[in-house]
């Protein structure tokens, strides 16, 4: 507790406990629409915490984040339809799936010195590829899909993970909070800061004597077992998998989007983006379907986007954050 | 035996056309070292307007193609000037998210314009083909590929003997010696982006021939653009090519041998590979 608090300004420990407060009692007030919009908020936050470990703190540019989603969700459904395996387990099965894969792709990748770009693009690779395989895996259903039997929602079960949007409100709830202290931690700690100087110029962290190759590894692993746990949920709250929509391309791309919206590297941003780019998202497919113009949903996103990195390329944390001075640390 | 000869054929052709595309995001990337992820867009914007040309005035695709990649020169040389020269030093994220943006308002543009429909263009001589030897070659594909090779070897004379051509290769040398010696980088940027641009709207009217046109393949061609440029060794026109006629060959016998659905798989078995076994690409240089 003490770490945790040390170096904090009052100002944002203050509204952070003001936010929790508030996300706390939310689904007492609010609707349920209002609660399945928040949980869809709370996926893309968690999700962008996860992949902003590896590129906003390590530097390493994932543009194939689906791949972990995909095997964490996968695995521990197809272990609950097949064995009817508790989905805690299966949980668990998927985020070592998802770890084996993660660090292979990166130990492959760092050791043949894949960098940069083509890194990224290695990782769309594996995403598709695996997105293609899982389409023709019959044991899984293929492209025609998995199917979770429906959940009775007359009473929450938290072991079965079968019960009501409010139920995962409040479990994704408490792994943002567990993200957000963990990357609060760990940029305190020492990995956090040869993660740091990683991103900031490789080649000076190697010469300074530390193991880049492992640390990047660890970055990568990290990022992908957090990435399968969200995936695993998703399994339970969808009832339903298809490997064109659970390893799109276009989740890779959802799932980076709100923490470099956000701020990339800072600890808040991606649960601000998450928050900005999901009600944006919403907002514009109500409107849309009122005024029903194919596509004018996307232009507006798009545009927005534009008008985000154009304006604010840091990111909207940074931003707001000194309009609510915030980092005024007592230091 | 035949029936593979004719197959591997028909994936060379295709492949030409996949080169002149690929070929569009390698000159981008090796001057200004910006991964176009709006490529695929682009090409479906061309698509369409050959489309609507092809109705309204009635043209043959083939003859279109100089307009339209004139058209895609002046919409990309726009896009470089207005707004990408900007993030030219800034992060790769920064950049990426610029060029996303740009990449949905394009697709969300065109589907919002015709609809969501899948269409093709009618040429007369569509189901002609070509008996060379007991190899069968389709009339379409064998003029897409001729296109195609034109294409390059025009962009290839331009950058070997026109004084612009020979000046973007030198900023793509060395940016800084480059503005040394007195030349417009910004402008030869442009001028780059206005070339990747055109080549990939020429390959869109080629294509066009071969498959159907719907807003939503935009992003599928972006990624073979990557798999064939990253094969071939980004920034290396041979490369390009190279790239194009192996992931040419590769689609057509894959789609044949196993599963037409499985193709894609096959490129990006391709790709994961050459990345691992070489890094840089069959005919790239190392960093």
């Amino acid at each position: 507790m003490q770490e945790m608090l040390s170096g904090v300004p009052r100002r944002a420990a203050l509204a952070l406990a003001l936010f929790v407060a508030a996300m706390l009692a939310m689904p007492l007030f609010a609707g349920s629409y209002v609660v399945s919009v928040l949980v869809v908020v709370l996926f893309s936050a968690y999700l962008g915490q996860a992949w902003n470990i590896m590129m906003g703190f390590a530097g390493q540019l994932s543009l194939g984040h689906a791949l972990y989603v995909g095997l964490g969700a996968y695995v521990s459904a197809a272990l609950f339809v097949h064995f009817g395996l508790p989905p805690w387990i299966g949980m668990l099965a998927g985020m070592a799936a998802a770890a084996l894969a993660g660090s292979l792709i990166a130990a492959l990748s760092f050791r043949f010195g894949v960098t940069g770009v083509y890194f990224a693009l290695l990782t769309i690779a594996f995403a598709e590829f695996t997105r293609i395989v899982f389409n023709h895996f019959g044991w899984v259903g293929g492209s025609s899909g998995l199917f979770l039997p429906v959940a009775n929602l007359a009473r929450d079960d938290l072991v079965n993970l079968r019960g009501s949007p409010a139920m995962f409100y409040y479990i994704l709830l408490a792994l943002t909070l567990c993200a957000l202290a963990l990357g609060h931690l760990l940029l305190r700690r020492r990995v956090g800061f040869y993660w740091q100087a990683i991103r900031e110029d490789q080649e000076a962290a190697q010469a300074l004597g530390i193991d880049v190759f492992r640390y990047k590894i660890a970055a990568v692993t990290l990022s992908a077992v957090m990435t399968a746990i969200a995936g695993a949920l998703m399994a339970f709250y969808d009832n339903n998998l298809y490997p064109d929509t659970t390893f799109a391309i276009g989740r890779s791309i959802d799932i980076i989007t709100a923490p470099i919206i956000g701020g990339l590297g800072t600890l808040f941003g991606p649960i601000l983006g998450a928050f900005v780019l999901t009600v944006l998202s919403e907002t514009m497919t109500n409107l849309s379907s009122a005024i029903g113009i194919n596509g004018l949903k996307q232009w507006i996103y798009g545009a927005t986007l534009l008008a985000i990195v154009m304006l604010q390329p840091a990111g909207l944390w940074p931003w707001l954050r000194a309009r609510l001075r915030l980092d005024e640390a007592k230091r | 035996m035949l029936t593979y000869v004719s197959i591997i054929v028909a994936g060379l052709l295709t492949g030409c056309v996949y080169g002149l595309m690929a070929l569009g995001l390698s000159v981008i990337f090796g001057v200004t070292r910006i991964v176009n992820f709006a490529h695929g867009e682009m090409m479906v914007v061309g698509m369409y307007a050959v489309l609507v040309l092809n109705q309204k005035l009635g043209l043959d695709p083939f003859v279109m193609t100089p307009v339209i990649a004139a058209g895609l020169f002046v919409g990309g040389y726009a896009l470089q000037r207005g707004l990408v020269n900007r993030y030219i030093a800034r992060p790769e994220h920064e950049q990426f998210l610029l060029l996303l943006a740009v990449a949905i308002m394009l697709t969300s543009s065109t589907l919002m314009v015709f609809g969501p429909d899948a269409r093709n263009v009618q040429v007369d001589y569509a189901y002609d083909s070509y008996e060379i030897g007991g190899v069968l070659v389709d009339k379409v594909r064998l003029l897409a590929a001729l296109g195609a090779v034109g294409g390059v070897a025009a962009l290839w004379a331009f950058f070997r003997w026109t004084r612009t051509g020979k000046s973007i290769r030198a900023c793509a040398d060395n940016q800084v010696g480059a503005q040394v010696v007195g030349l417009d980088v910004k402008r030869l940027y442009a001028v780059t982006f206005g070339i990747g641009a055109a080549c990939v709207g020429a390959a869109g009217v080629l294509l066009l021939l071969l498959v159907d046109v719907q807003p939503y393949i935009a992003a599928d061609f972006t990624l073979l653009a990557f798999i064939i440029v990253i094969v071939g060794g980004l920034g290396s026109m041979p490369g390009a090519l190279l790239g194009g006629l192996l992931v040419g060959v590769s689609e057509a016998l894959s789609g044949f041998m196993v599963l037409p659905s499985l193709k894609s798989m096959f490129s990006f078995a391709l790709l994961i590979v050459v990345l691992l076994v070489r890094p840089q690409g069959l005919l790239g240089r190392r960093a």
